[in-house]
């Protein structure tokens, strides 16, 4: 891991496309949310945060009112514990349809259970469609940011991808590149079998599954495939469809500065009688994976309170360093350090809240105020208690214990003289030590006033 | 596996007991949002304007009649589908030559807008503060002949105008009632994903027109 940093900091490259990319996006962040672009924007982040604590302390009643929309809608919902129960209910799926090939559009969720490597498997084709993703997948990689997936990649680093994995010749205009995946990929919209997407919220009291993207990639997978399959983490839900007045406002501005996106999608269940097109059948696939872990401890699951928006790792000295990955998962950045550790433990992931500043720039940027420096301080103490006791912290008990004890003190003060501080500390230039101690000075002082009254 | 294992972990990590709590009254979202003007010309000016920023088009005319050969003009000869919506039947759209309208087979739907160079709709409503278009799927509109076309052309009555997203939420509480799709669109498909260059239509249209009639 320190060789990758290290690797990462020394390729000037990189550190070039890594602080120009989050730097643009950070400015346009705040630009978007000025006093002028955005007079309620510091409201709408209260809002935002009260919204998401509230749907969160209720997960279990929000959950169940969202199944229950879902399913009045003609639509399936299906609670999993982890990655293996949602690849297996889609190999189930995939193969009482006679399907093939999967569309993908952009879903951290997905990436956090590896579902593509465990659908290849079973010999099933998953092509990621959002262009950062299509290209990451070509190059076996992993996203390098939670919005702007392929980051690191110049033009030439896409070439190369799409000359060998593509066999086109090559093409370095970014414009050209762009067509070039809209047709490869426009081909594989049309041959699809099933769709899947992630979630940007679930809306509890209208069954409904909202999607924001650039692209238009999402809105491709859920409206031409006769299946939609939605695959989203729990914490997602939201009470009402009126909410998204305050998220919708938020999200788009804290990602990249705009407004909106360009596609909003909120849809609910297959397509209806009547309507010309659309899926045929539609599951959203709820998963656990670990959530219900931070969702027991009342300081920490704020968490989950996080809508993937990036402004985060844009704001974040050390991301903007050492770049995406070089975090041990695929969550970056200041809510990888604090969701990463609360995931997979700390032996894996401990020495991640410690990888910080403190500089309090993610917290500033949150657009639903989760207090990620606050979060970062609780999982050190955490992890420090939860490690063996090192020979300093002996030292220092030790040390308290001396300095409780004024006889102990003594005794060992008088050692002190006699080359013992020197020796422990043979890189440092101590001082000489006084030939009498302030306590014998002190002792003798009170010896002679006493003689003096005495006499 | 399942349900009940993953609400049961829910209820234990909130400590609750098995038997679940009433629902508590929702948060209410009103904000101290400053009023918009909603004059029908200022927000046509503002939907304009917000939508030719994102380099999308924008024409206003005032009568039903000039819509059909603006609508020509701009195909210029090009093949288009227009979607069942009555109101370009009102203006005239679906009898263009080149236009393939009145669709009803999705399989059918599909080839047409899959070879098409534009696909024409009407909207339900317009955001004037963002430059939205909000559709609702039915049997009016279909989902993909604002979707897979290389150019959208939207024509819609001023009166659809709304201020934003608050207008539209509070006159549409429940989307999910009226249709298993709603759609925002705010400008062209756009991606930016090498090396922060903008490029329009990756997937999506790459040239959005609005038609504001009246």
């Amino acid at each position: 891991m320190e060789t990758n940093i290290q690797q990462t900091v020394a390729d000037p490259k990189l550190q070039l496309a890594i602080y120009t990319a989050t730097g643009r996006l950070k400015d346009k962040r705040s630009e978007s949310v000025g006093p002028d672009a955005l007079p309620q924007y510091q409201e709408l982040r209260n809002r935002a945060n009260l919204l998401k604590r509230h749907a969160i302390e209720n997960l279990d009643l929000y959950l169940e009112q969202f199944a229950a929309n879902v399913e009045a809608h003609g639509g399936k919902v299906i609670f999993c514990d982890d990655g293996t129960q949602v690849a297996d209910f889609v190999l189930g799926l995939a193969k009482e349809r006679g399907a093939r090939l999967i569309v993908k559009s952009k879903s951290m969720t997905t990436e956090e259970i590896d579902l593509n490597e465990r659908l290849e498997h079973h010999q099933l084709e998953s092509v990621e469609t959002d262009l950062g993703e299509y290209i990451l997948q070509l190059a076996h990689e992993r996203p390098y940011h939670i919005v702007a997936p392929a980051l690191h990649k110049t033009r030439y680093d896409v070439a190369d991808i799409f000359t060998r994995r593509l066999g086109v010749e090559r093409e370095e205009a970014i414009e050209k590149q762009t067509m070039l995946a809209r047709r490869v990929l426009r081909e594989k919209f049309l041959s699809a079998d099933i769709g899947i997407t992630g979630a940007n919220f679930l809306v509890a009291d209208s069954g409904a599954v909202v999607v924001v993207e650039n692209e238009g990639n999402a809105r491709l997978s859920m409206s031409v495939p006769k299946i939609h399959i939605v695959i989203a983490g729990i914490e997602k839900v939201i009470p009402r469809a009126q909410d998204l007045a305050v998220f919708l406002k938020l999200l788009a501005r804290s990602a990249t500065g705009q407004p909106l996106s360009v596609y909003t999608s909120f849809v609910s269940g297959p397509r209806r009688p009547g309507e010309i097109d659309g899926p045929d059948e539609f599951y959203v696939v709820l998963l656990d994976n670990g959530r219900t872990k931070l969702l027991a401890d009342p300081e920490k699951r704020q968490s989950l309170f996080c809508i993937r928006c990036g402004a985060c790792l844009n704001a974040c000295p050390v991301y903007r360093k050492i770049g995406g990955h070089n975090y041990p998962w695929i969550y970056s950045g200041p809510i990888g350090a604090i969701i990463t550790p609360q995931f997979h433990g700390f032996s894996e992931a401990g020495w991640l809240p410690f990888a910080s500043s403190l500089c309090g720039a993610c917290g500033e940027v949150c657009p639903v105020k989760i207090e990620i420096p606050k979060v970062l301080l609780a999982l050190r103490r955490e992890v420090n208690a939860a490690k063996p006791k090192s020979w300093e912290y002996r030292a220092f008990q030790v040390w308290a214990w001396v300095m409780r004890h004024p006889r102990g003190y003594q005794f060992l003060s008088r050692l002190a003289p006699r080359g013992a501080m020197q020796s422990l500390l043979p890189v440092r230039n101590v001082p000489p030590l006084a030939p009498k101690s302030f306590r014998q000075l002190w002792a003798e002082r009170e010896k002679a006033k006493q003689a003096r009254h005495g006499a | 596996m399942g349900r009940e294992s993953v609400l049961a972990r829910v209820r234990q990590a909130l400590g609750r007991r098995p038997e679940p709590a009433p629902v508590p009254p929702p948060l209410a979202t009103s904000l101290s949002t400053p009023k918009s003007d909603s004059a029908p010309q200022v927000l046509a000016e503002l939907f304009a304007k917000n939508l030719e920023s994102l380099a999308g088009k924008c024409v206003a005319v005032k009568e039903i009649s000039q819509v059909a050969p603006l609508v020509a003009s701009l195909l210029a000869g090009k093949t288009g589908v227009a979607s069942n919506a009555a109101f370009l039947g009102e203006c005239g759209i679906t009898g263009l030559p080149n236009v393939q309208s009145g669709f009803t087979d999705r399989e059918a739907l599909r080839a047409a807008c899959a070879t098409a160079d534009a696909g024409i709709t009407s909207a339900d409503y317009a955001l004037a503060d963002t430059g939205t278009l909000v559709m609702l799927s039915s049997q009016e509109e279909a989902r993909l002949i604002s979707l897979l076309p290389p150019s959208h052309i939207a024509v819609f009555p001023r009166a659809r105008l709304l201020s934003g997203l608050d207008e539209l939420l509070e006159k549409l509480p429940l989307p999910a009632d009226q249709s298993s799709a709603m759609v925002l669109i705010t400008g062209p498909s756009r991606t930016a994903d090498i090396e922060q260059i903008l490029v329009r239509g990756v997937h999506g249209p790459g040239e959005v027109q609005a038609i504001i009639v009246g």
